[in-house]
């Protein structure tokens, strides 16, 4: 395991080259350039040019790419054109308000959609079933900022219980910043409780019907122990995989949340940062986001071995 | 086992069950006199020199002060100046510089520090480089006076100084204002009304600024950017909001105090809320204006260009954009309306949509069917509908338009290129000003008849920059509204820019906010918050 564990993350360095690599290009053919965009709009030409000097953008691109590369080999993603700010002290700063989100989010999820979905396996055609099923297909149909704004009227305006927008750092309280998270965090859910509910469910159907589950009924073990003990277990790889990717589309569903609930994260730094066209910060994020996703794919291939001893790498 | 994973499922479901059962937003501890406001615009740069920025011009306003200021009436005050005093021969100012003003760092500002400011900005302003071009010399005669000599009269030296808008002349100490003009200031201390916090800056998230106690108002009463400049609140917080929706939400839910810009479509939204009050200060206005290439066919032919002063109608651009009369209005004047250089001169018959005279200058000049690449902005939405509106009045008068969408910064860096518009270049974009930025021939850049020096569109026209030199030279007001007139006379015969109307842009707050000025720029001295 150890050396399957080395051989993957050694696997990571050239798919992260060829992000970098396929980043950097895509960022320097976009018709748009930061230097007129940090000028300001009343900028002449000569103050324009005098920015991309500053920026080192005037240089040939071959040049500039060798130059980030060299600095990010050694541990500099250099410094945020906007900001003025290192970019990895910059991204310190964002990482904390994404990662409790994402936290909240899965959280939610895997707690309110297993137990789902395992039900309505169980009372598969009923009415339960057909609401559980009902909900999922809304989950996928409504974007998030939808459930968003609908969530923000209903709890945060009309109710008055909860913030309207922002984000309390942990530091600042534990109160305040579980309190901030919740909305977003229940729109952000609703599409993964859908997916896990439904994948639950059909991943449990499968297993439901097999011997070892008439069997465990037929010695008398009560209904709950069947169901989570016997045939959850054995039905986990697909929902962990399902899990898995779900956390890795977090990514993108972080960006809109953030930007809805004017959450300080990576999400929106993100956005930020493409809509100035800030190079650096753009190439570092998505190095980032493209390291957490093959990260994400190794744990859930570990746990597969975890949930089924003849799964050996 | 078994118990410890099932202590944990039972565990963390009550975690997330007392989440949810909470009943009521407990609101972070804050300070009773802190304004919690939403600018237009995230800050993200700290030098009001170096860009052109309004958001960083507004950052400007709350730490740095300047010499003149303009007051409600557009009247240009002595700020930071205790008085001046001009010589006969009208080519000596001597400033003298009020006592008491300190630095945030609790230096005194002196005459060197105020040079220093000067000379920085007028190498990046072009408004400055215009008055820097009269400037013989500037010598500080004590650490309270200095003399700005001049090379021959001009009425630009208060008009300059005074300028309200960017790049604002901010004076800032002498060791800050001796940075390269080239590059951005690293540190950021200013004699304003506030002292803004570096350590609590978090760009995307908020920027904090607290009083600055030892601040010495003017004894007059406020009155635009001048007059006593009286800080009410302890601290201002502004809040990066991005989303309008959002900002409007907080306001109505008292998370915030005030939107520097909320969206005229949420007003009506707004208007219905019992605790907050929209604002319409007078000089918070916006002129939209249309912009062609004199580089690149066809409109490298005056007689073309003449073609869309007809075409043209302002109802139509300001109802798409606004789409609230009450915050629009027609002004068929280059300077904005009820400004002293504001005039309707030359502008007779223009600007009505008479697409059927478009069609007779078009024939007359010979157009030949060339394609007008207009670039159309998406992502802003006060601009959004301008493109749309020109192509349908420009294609009933003749022109065979290629509108191509794209977002503000790409727009932006396009608009830069000098390439015909088949080999990435452009015929024509449009955009907004601030009505501080259009008041007069010099400070409108867009008026800039320079050729190669002028800004992107590049108008070339040698008696246009003759008008826009007198203008600078003449001191009599009375003289300079004449030079005016003629700018504008001649602006519809060659073309620079076409103005599409103006608009009202509202600032909203919650009730208990007071104290908000009528000022061309938005500013938060003087506001307090009512228990």
């Amino acid at each position: 395991m150890p050396l399957y564990i080395m051989r993957r993350l050694l696997e990571t360095i050239p798919v992260l080259i060829m992000v970098a690599v396929f980043v950097f290009i895509m960022l320097r053919i976009t018709p748009a350039d930061p230097a007129t965009i940090l000028a300001g709009d009343n900028a002449s030409s000569e103050q324009i040019e005098a920015v991309r000097g500053q920026l080192g953008l005037d240089k040939p691109i071959l040049t500039q790419f060798f130059i980030w590369s060299g600095n990010v080999l050694s541990g500099n993603f250099g410094e945020s054109f906007f900001f003025k700010k290192n970019v990895a002290s910059l991204i310190a700063e964002r990482i904390e308000p994404t990662v409790s989100l994402a936290f909240f989010t899965i959280l939610l999820a895997v707690f309110i959609a297993v137990p789902l979905g395992v039900i309505a396996a169980h009372k598969q055609g009923s009415l339960l079933d057909k609401i559980v099923m009902g909900f999922s297909v809304l989950g996928f149909s409504i974007p998030v900022f939808v459930i968003g704004y609908m969530l923000i009227y209903v709890f945060a305006i009309w109710l008055n219980w909860l913030p309207v927008q922002g984000y309390q750092r942990i530091a600042d309280g534990i109160s305040g910043w579980a309190l901030r998270l919740i909305l977003p965090s229940i729109a952000l859910s609703v599409i993964y409780i859908a997916l896990i509910a439904r994948m639950t469910r059909a991943s449990m159907l499968d297993i439901l019907s097999e011997d070892y589950v008439r069997t465990a009924r037929a010695k008398g073990q009560i209904e709950t122990k069947v169901l989570f003990k016997h045939a959850l277990r054995n039905a986990a790889i697909p929902i962990v995989t399902v899990i898995g990717i779900s956390i890795a589309l977090l990514i993108g569903g972080v960006v809109v949340t953030e930007t809805v609930f004017t959450i300080p994260g990576l999400g929106r730094l993100t956005v930020d940062a493409v809509l100035a066209r800030d190079y650096p910060t753009i190439q570092a994020v998505i190095l980032l986001f493209s390291f957490v996703y093959v990260l994400i794919n190794l744990i859930i291939d570990i746990l597969y071995s975890l949930l089924d001893p003849r799964i050996r790498y | 086992m078994t118990i410890s994973r099932r202590s944990a499922w039972l565990g963390s479901v009550c975690a997330l069950g007392m989440l949810a059962l909470t009943p009521t937003v407990s609101a972070p501890a804050m300070a009773q006199s802190t304004l919690r406001a939403v600018m237009h615009s995230d800050l993200k740069i700290l030098d009001p020199i170096w860009t052109t920025a309004y958001i960083v011009r507004n950052h400007g306003y709350m730490i740095y002060d300047t010499l003149f200021a303009t007051d409600e009436k557009g009247d240009i005050k002595p700020q930071m100046l205790e008085g001046f005093k001009v010589s006969a021969d009208n080519k000596t100012y001597t400033m003298t510089l009020r006592d008491g003003l300190l630095w945030h760092d609790g230096q005194p500002v002196t005459s060197e520090d105020c040079i220093a400011s000067i000379k920085r900005w007028a190498a990046r302003d072009s408004m400055g480089q215009k008055l820097n071009s009269f400037i013989d010399s500037m010598t500080a005669n004590d650490a309270k006076t200095f003399t700005i000599q001049l090379k021959e009269p001009t009425g630009l030296v208060t008009l300059a100084l005074g300028k309200p808008s960017s790049n604002t002349p901010f004076m800032m100490p002498k060791r800050v204002a001796d940075t390269d003009p080239a590059k951005q200031i690293e540190e950021f201390i200013g004699s304003g009304p506030f002292v803004f916090k570096r350590d609590e800056w978090k760009p995307g998230d908020k920027t904090v600024y607290v009083k600055f106690d030892k601040y010495k108002p003017r004894a007059e009463p406020p009155s635009g950017l001048a007059g006593g400049k009286v800080a009410k609140v302890d601290r201002v917080e502004w809040r990066a909001i991005s989303d309008q929706q959002q900002a409007v939400n907080a306001l109505a839910a008292g998370e915030i105090d005030y939107i520097e810009q909320p969206s005229h479509d949420l007003l009506p939204i707004l208007k219905k809320d019992p605790n907050v009050s929209i604002l319409n200060i007078s000089q918070l206005k916006g002129q939209y204006v249309f912009r062609p290439n004199h580089l690149h066919k066809p409109f490298d032919n005056p007689k073309i260009l003449q073609a869309l002063w007809y075409a043209f109608n302002q109802e139509d651009f300001l109802m798409a954009t606004i789409g609230d009369a009450e915050y629009i209005k027609e002004c068929k004047a280059l300077f904005i309306c009820n400004t002293p250089l504001a005039s309707t001169a030359g502008m007779d018959g223009l600007l009505t949509g008479n697409a059927k005279k478009a069609q007779e200058l078009l024939k007359e000049a010979g157009y030949d069917g060339t394609p007008v690449l207009l670039m159309h902005s998406t992502d802003l939405k006060i601009l959004t509908n301008l493109a749309p509106v020109a192509k349908s009045q420009m294609e009933k008068a003749g022109f065979k338009v290629d509108m191509q969408s794209m977002d503000w910064q790409t727009l932006v860096a396009r608009r830069a290129k000098k390439d015909a518009p088949s080999a990435g270049g452009w015929n024509a974009f449009m955009t907004a000003w601030t009505a501080s930025d259009v008041q007069n021939p010099v400070a409108t850049a867009y008026l800039n008849s320079a050729c190669e020096k002028a800004s992107f569109g590049w108008p070339c026209n040698a008696e246009m920059e003759k008008l826009r030199d007198n203008f600078a030279r003449e001191p009599d007001p009375a003289k300079q509204k004449a030079i005016a007139e003629q700018v504008q006379i001649l602006a519809t015969k060659f073309t620079p820019e076409i103005p599409l109307g103006e608009y009202l842009v509202p600032i909203a707050t919650r009730k208990n906010v007071t104290g908000v000025l009528t000022a061309p720029v938005p500013v938060l001295w003087n506001i307090e918050i009512k228990k």
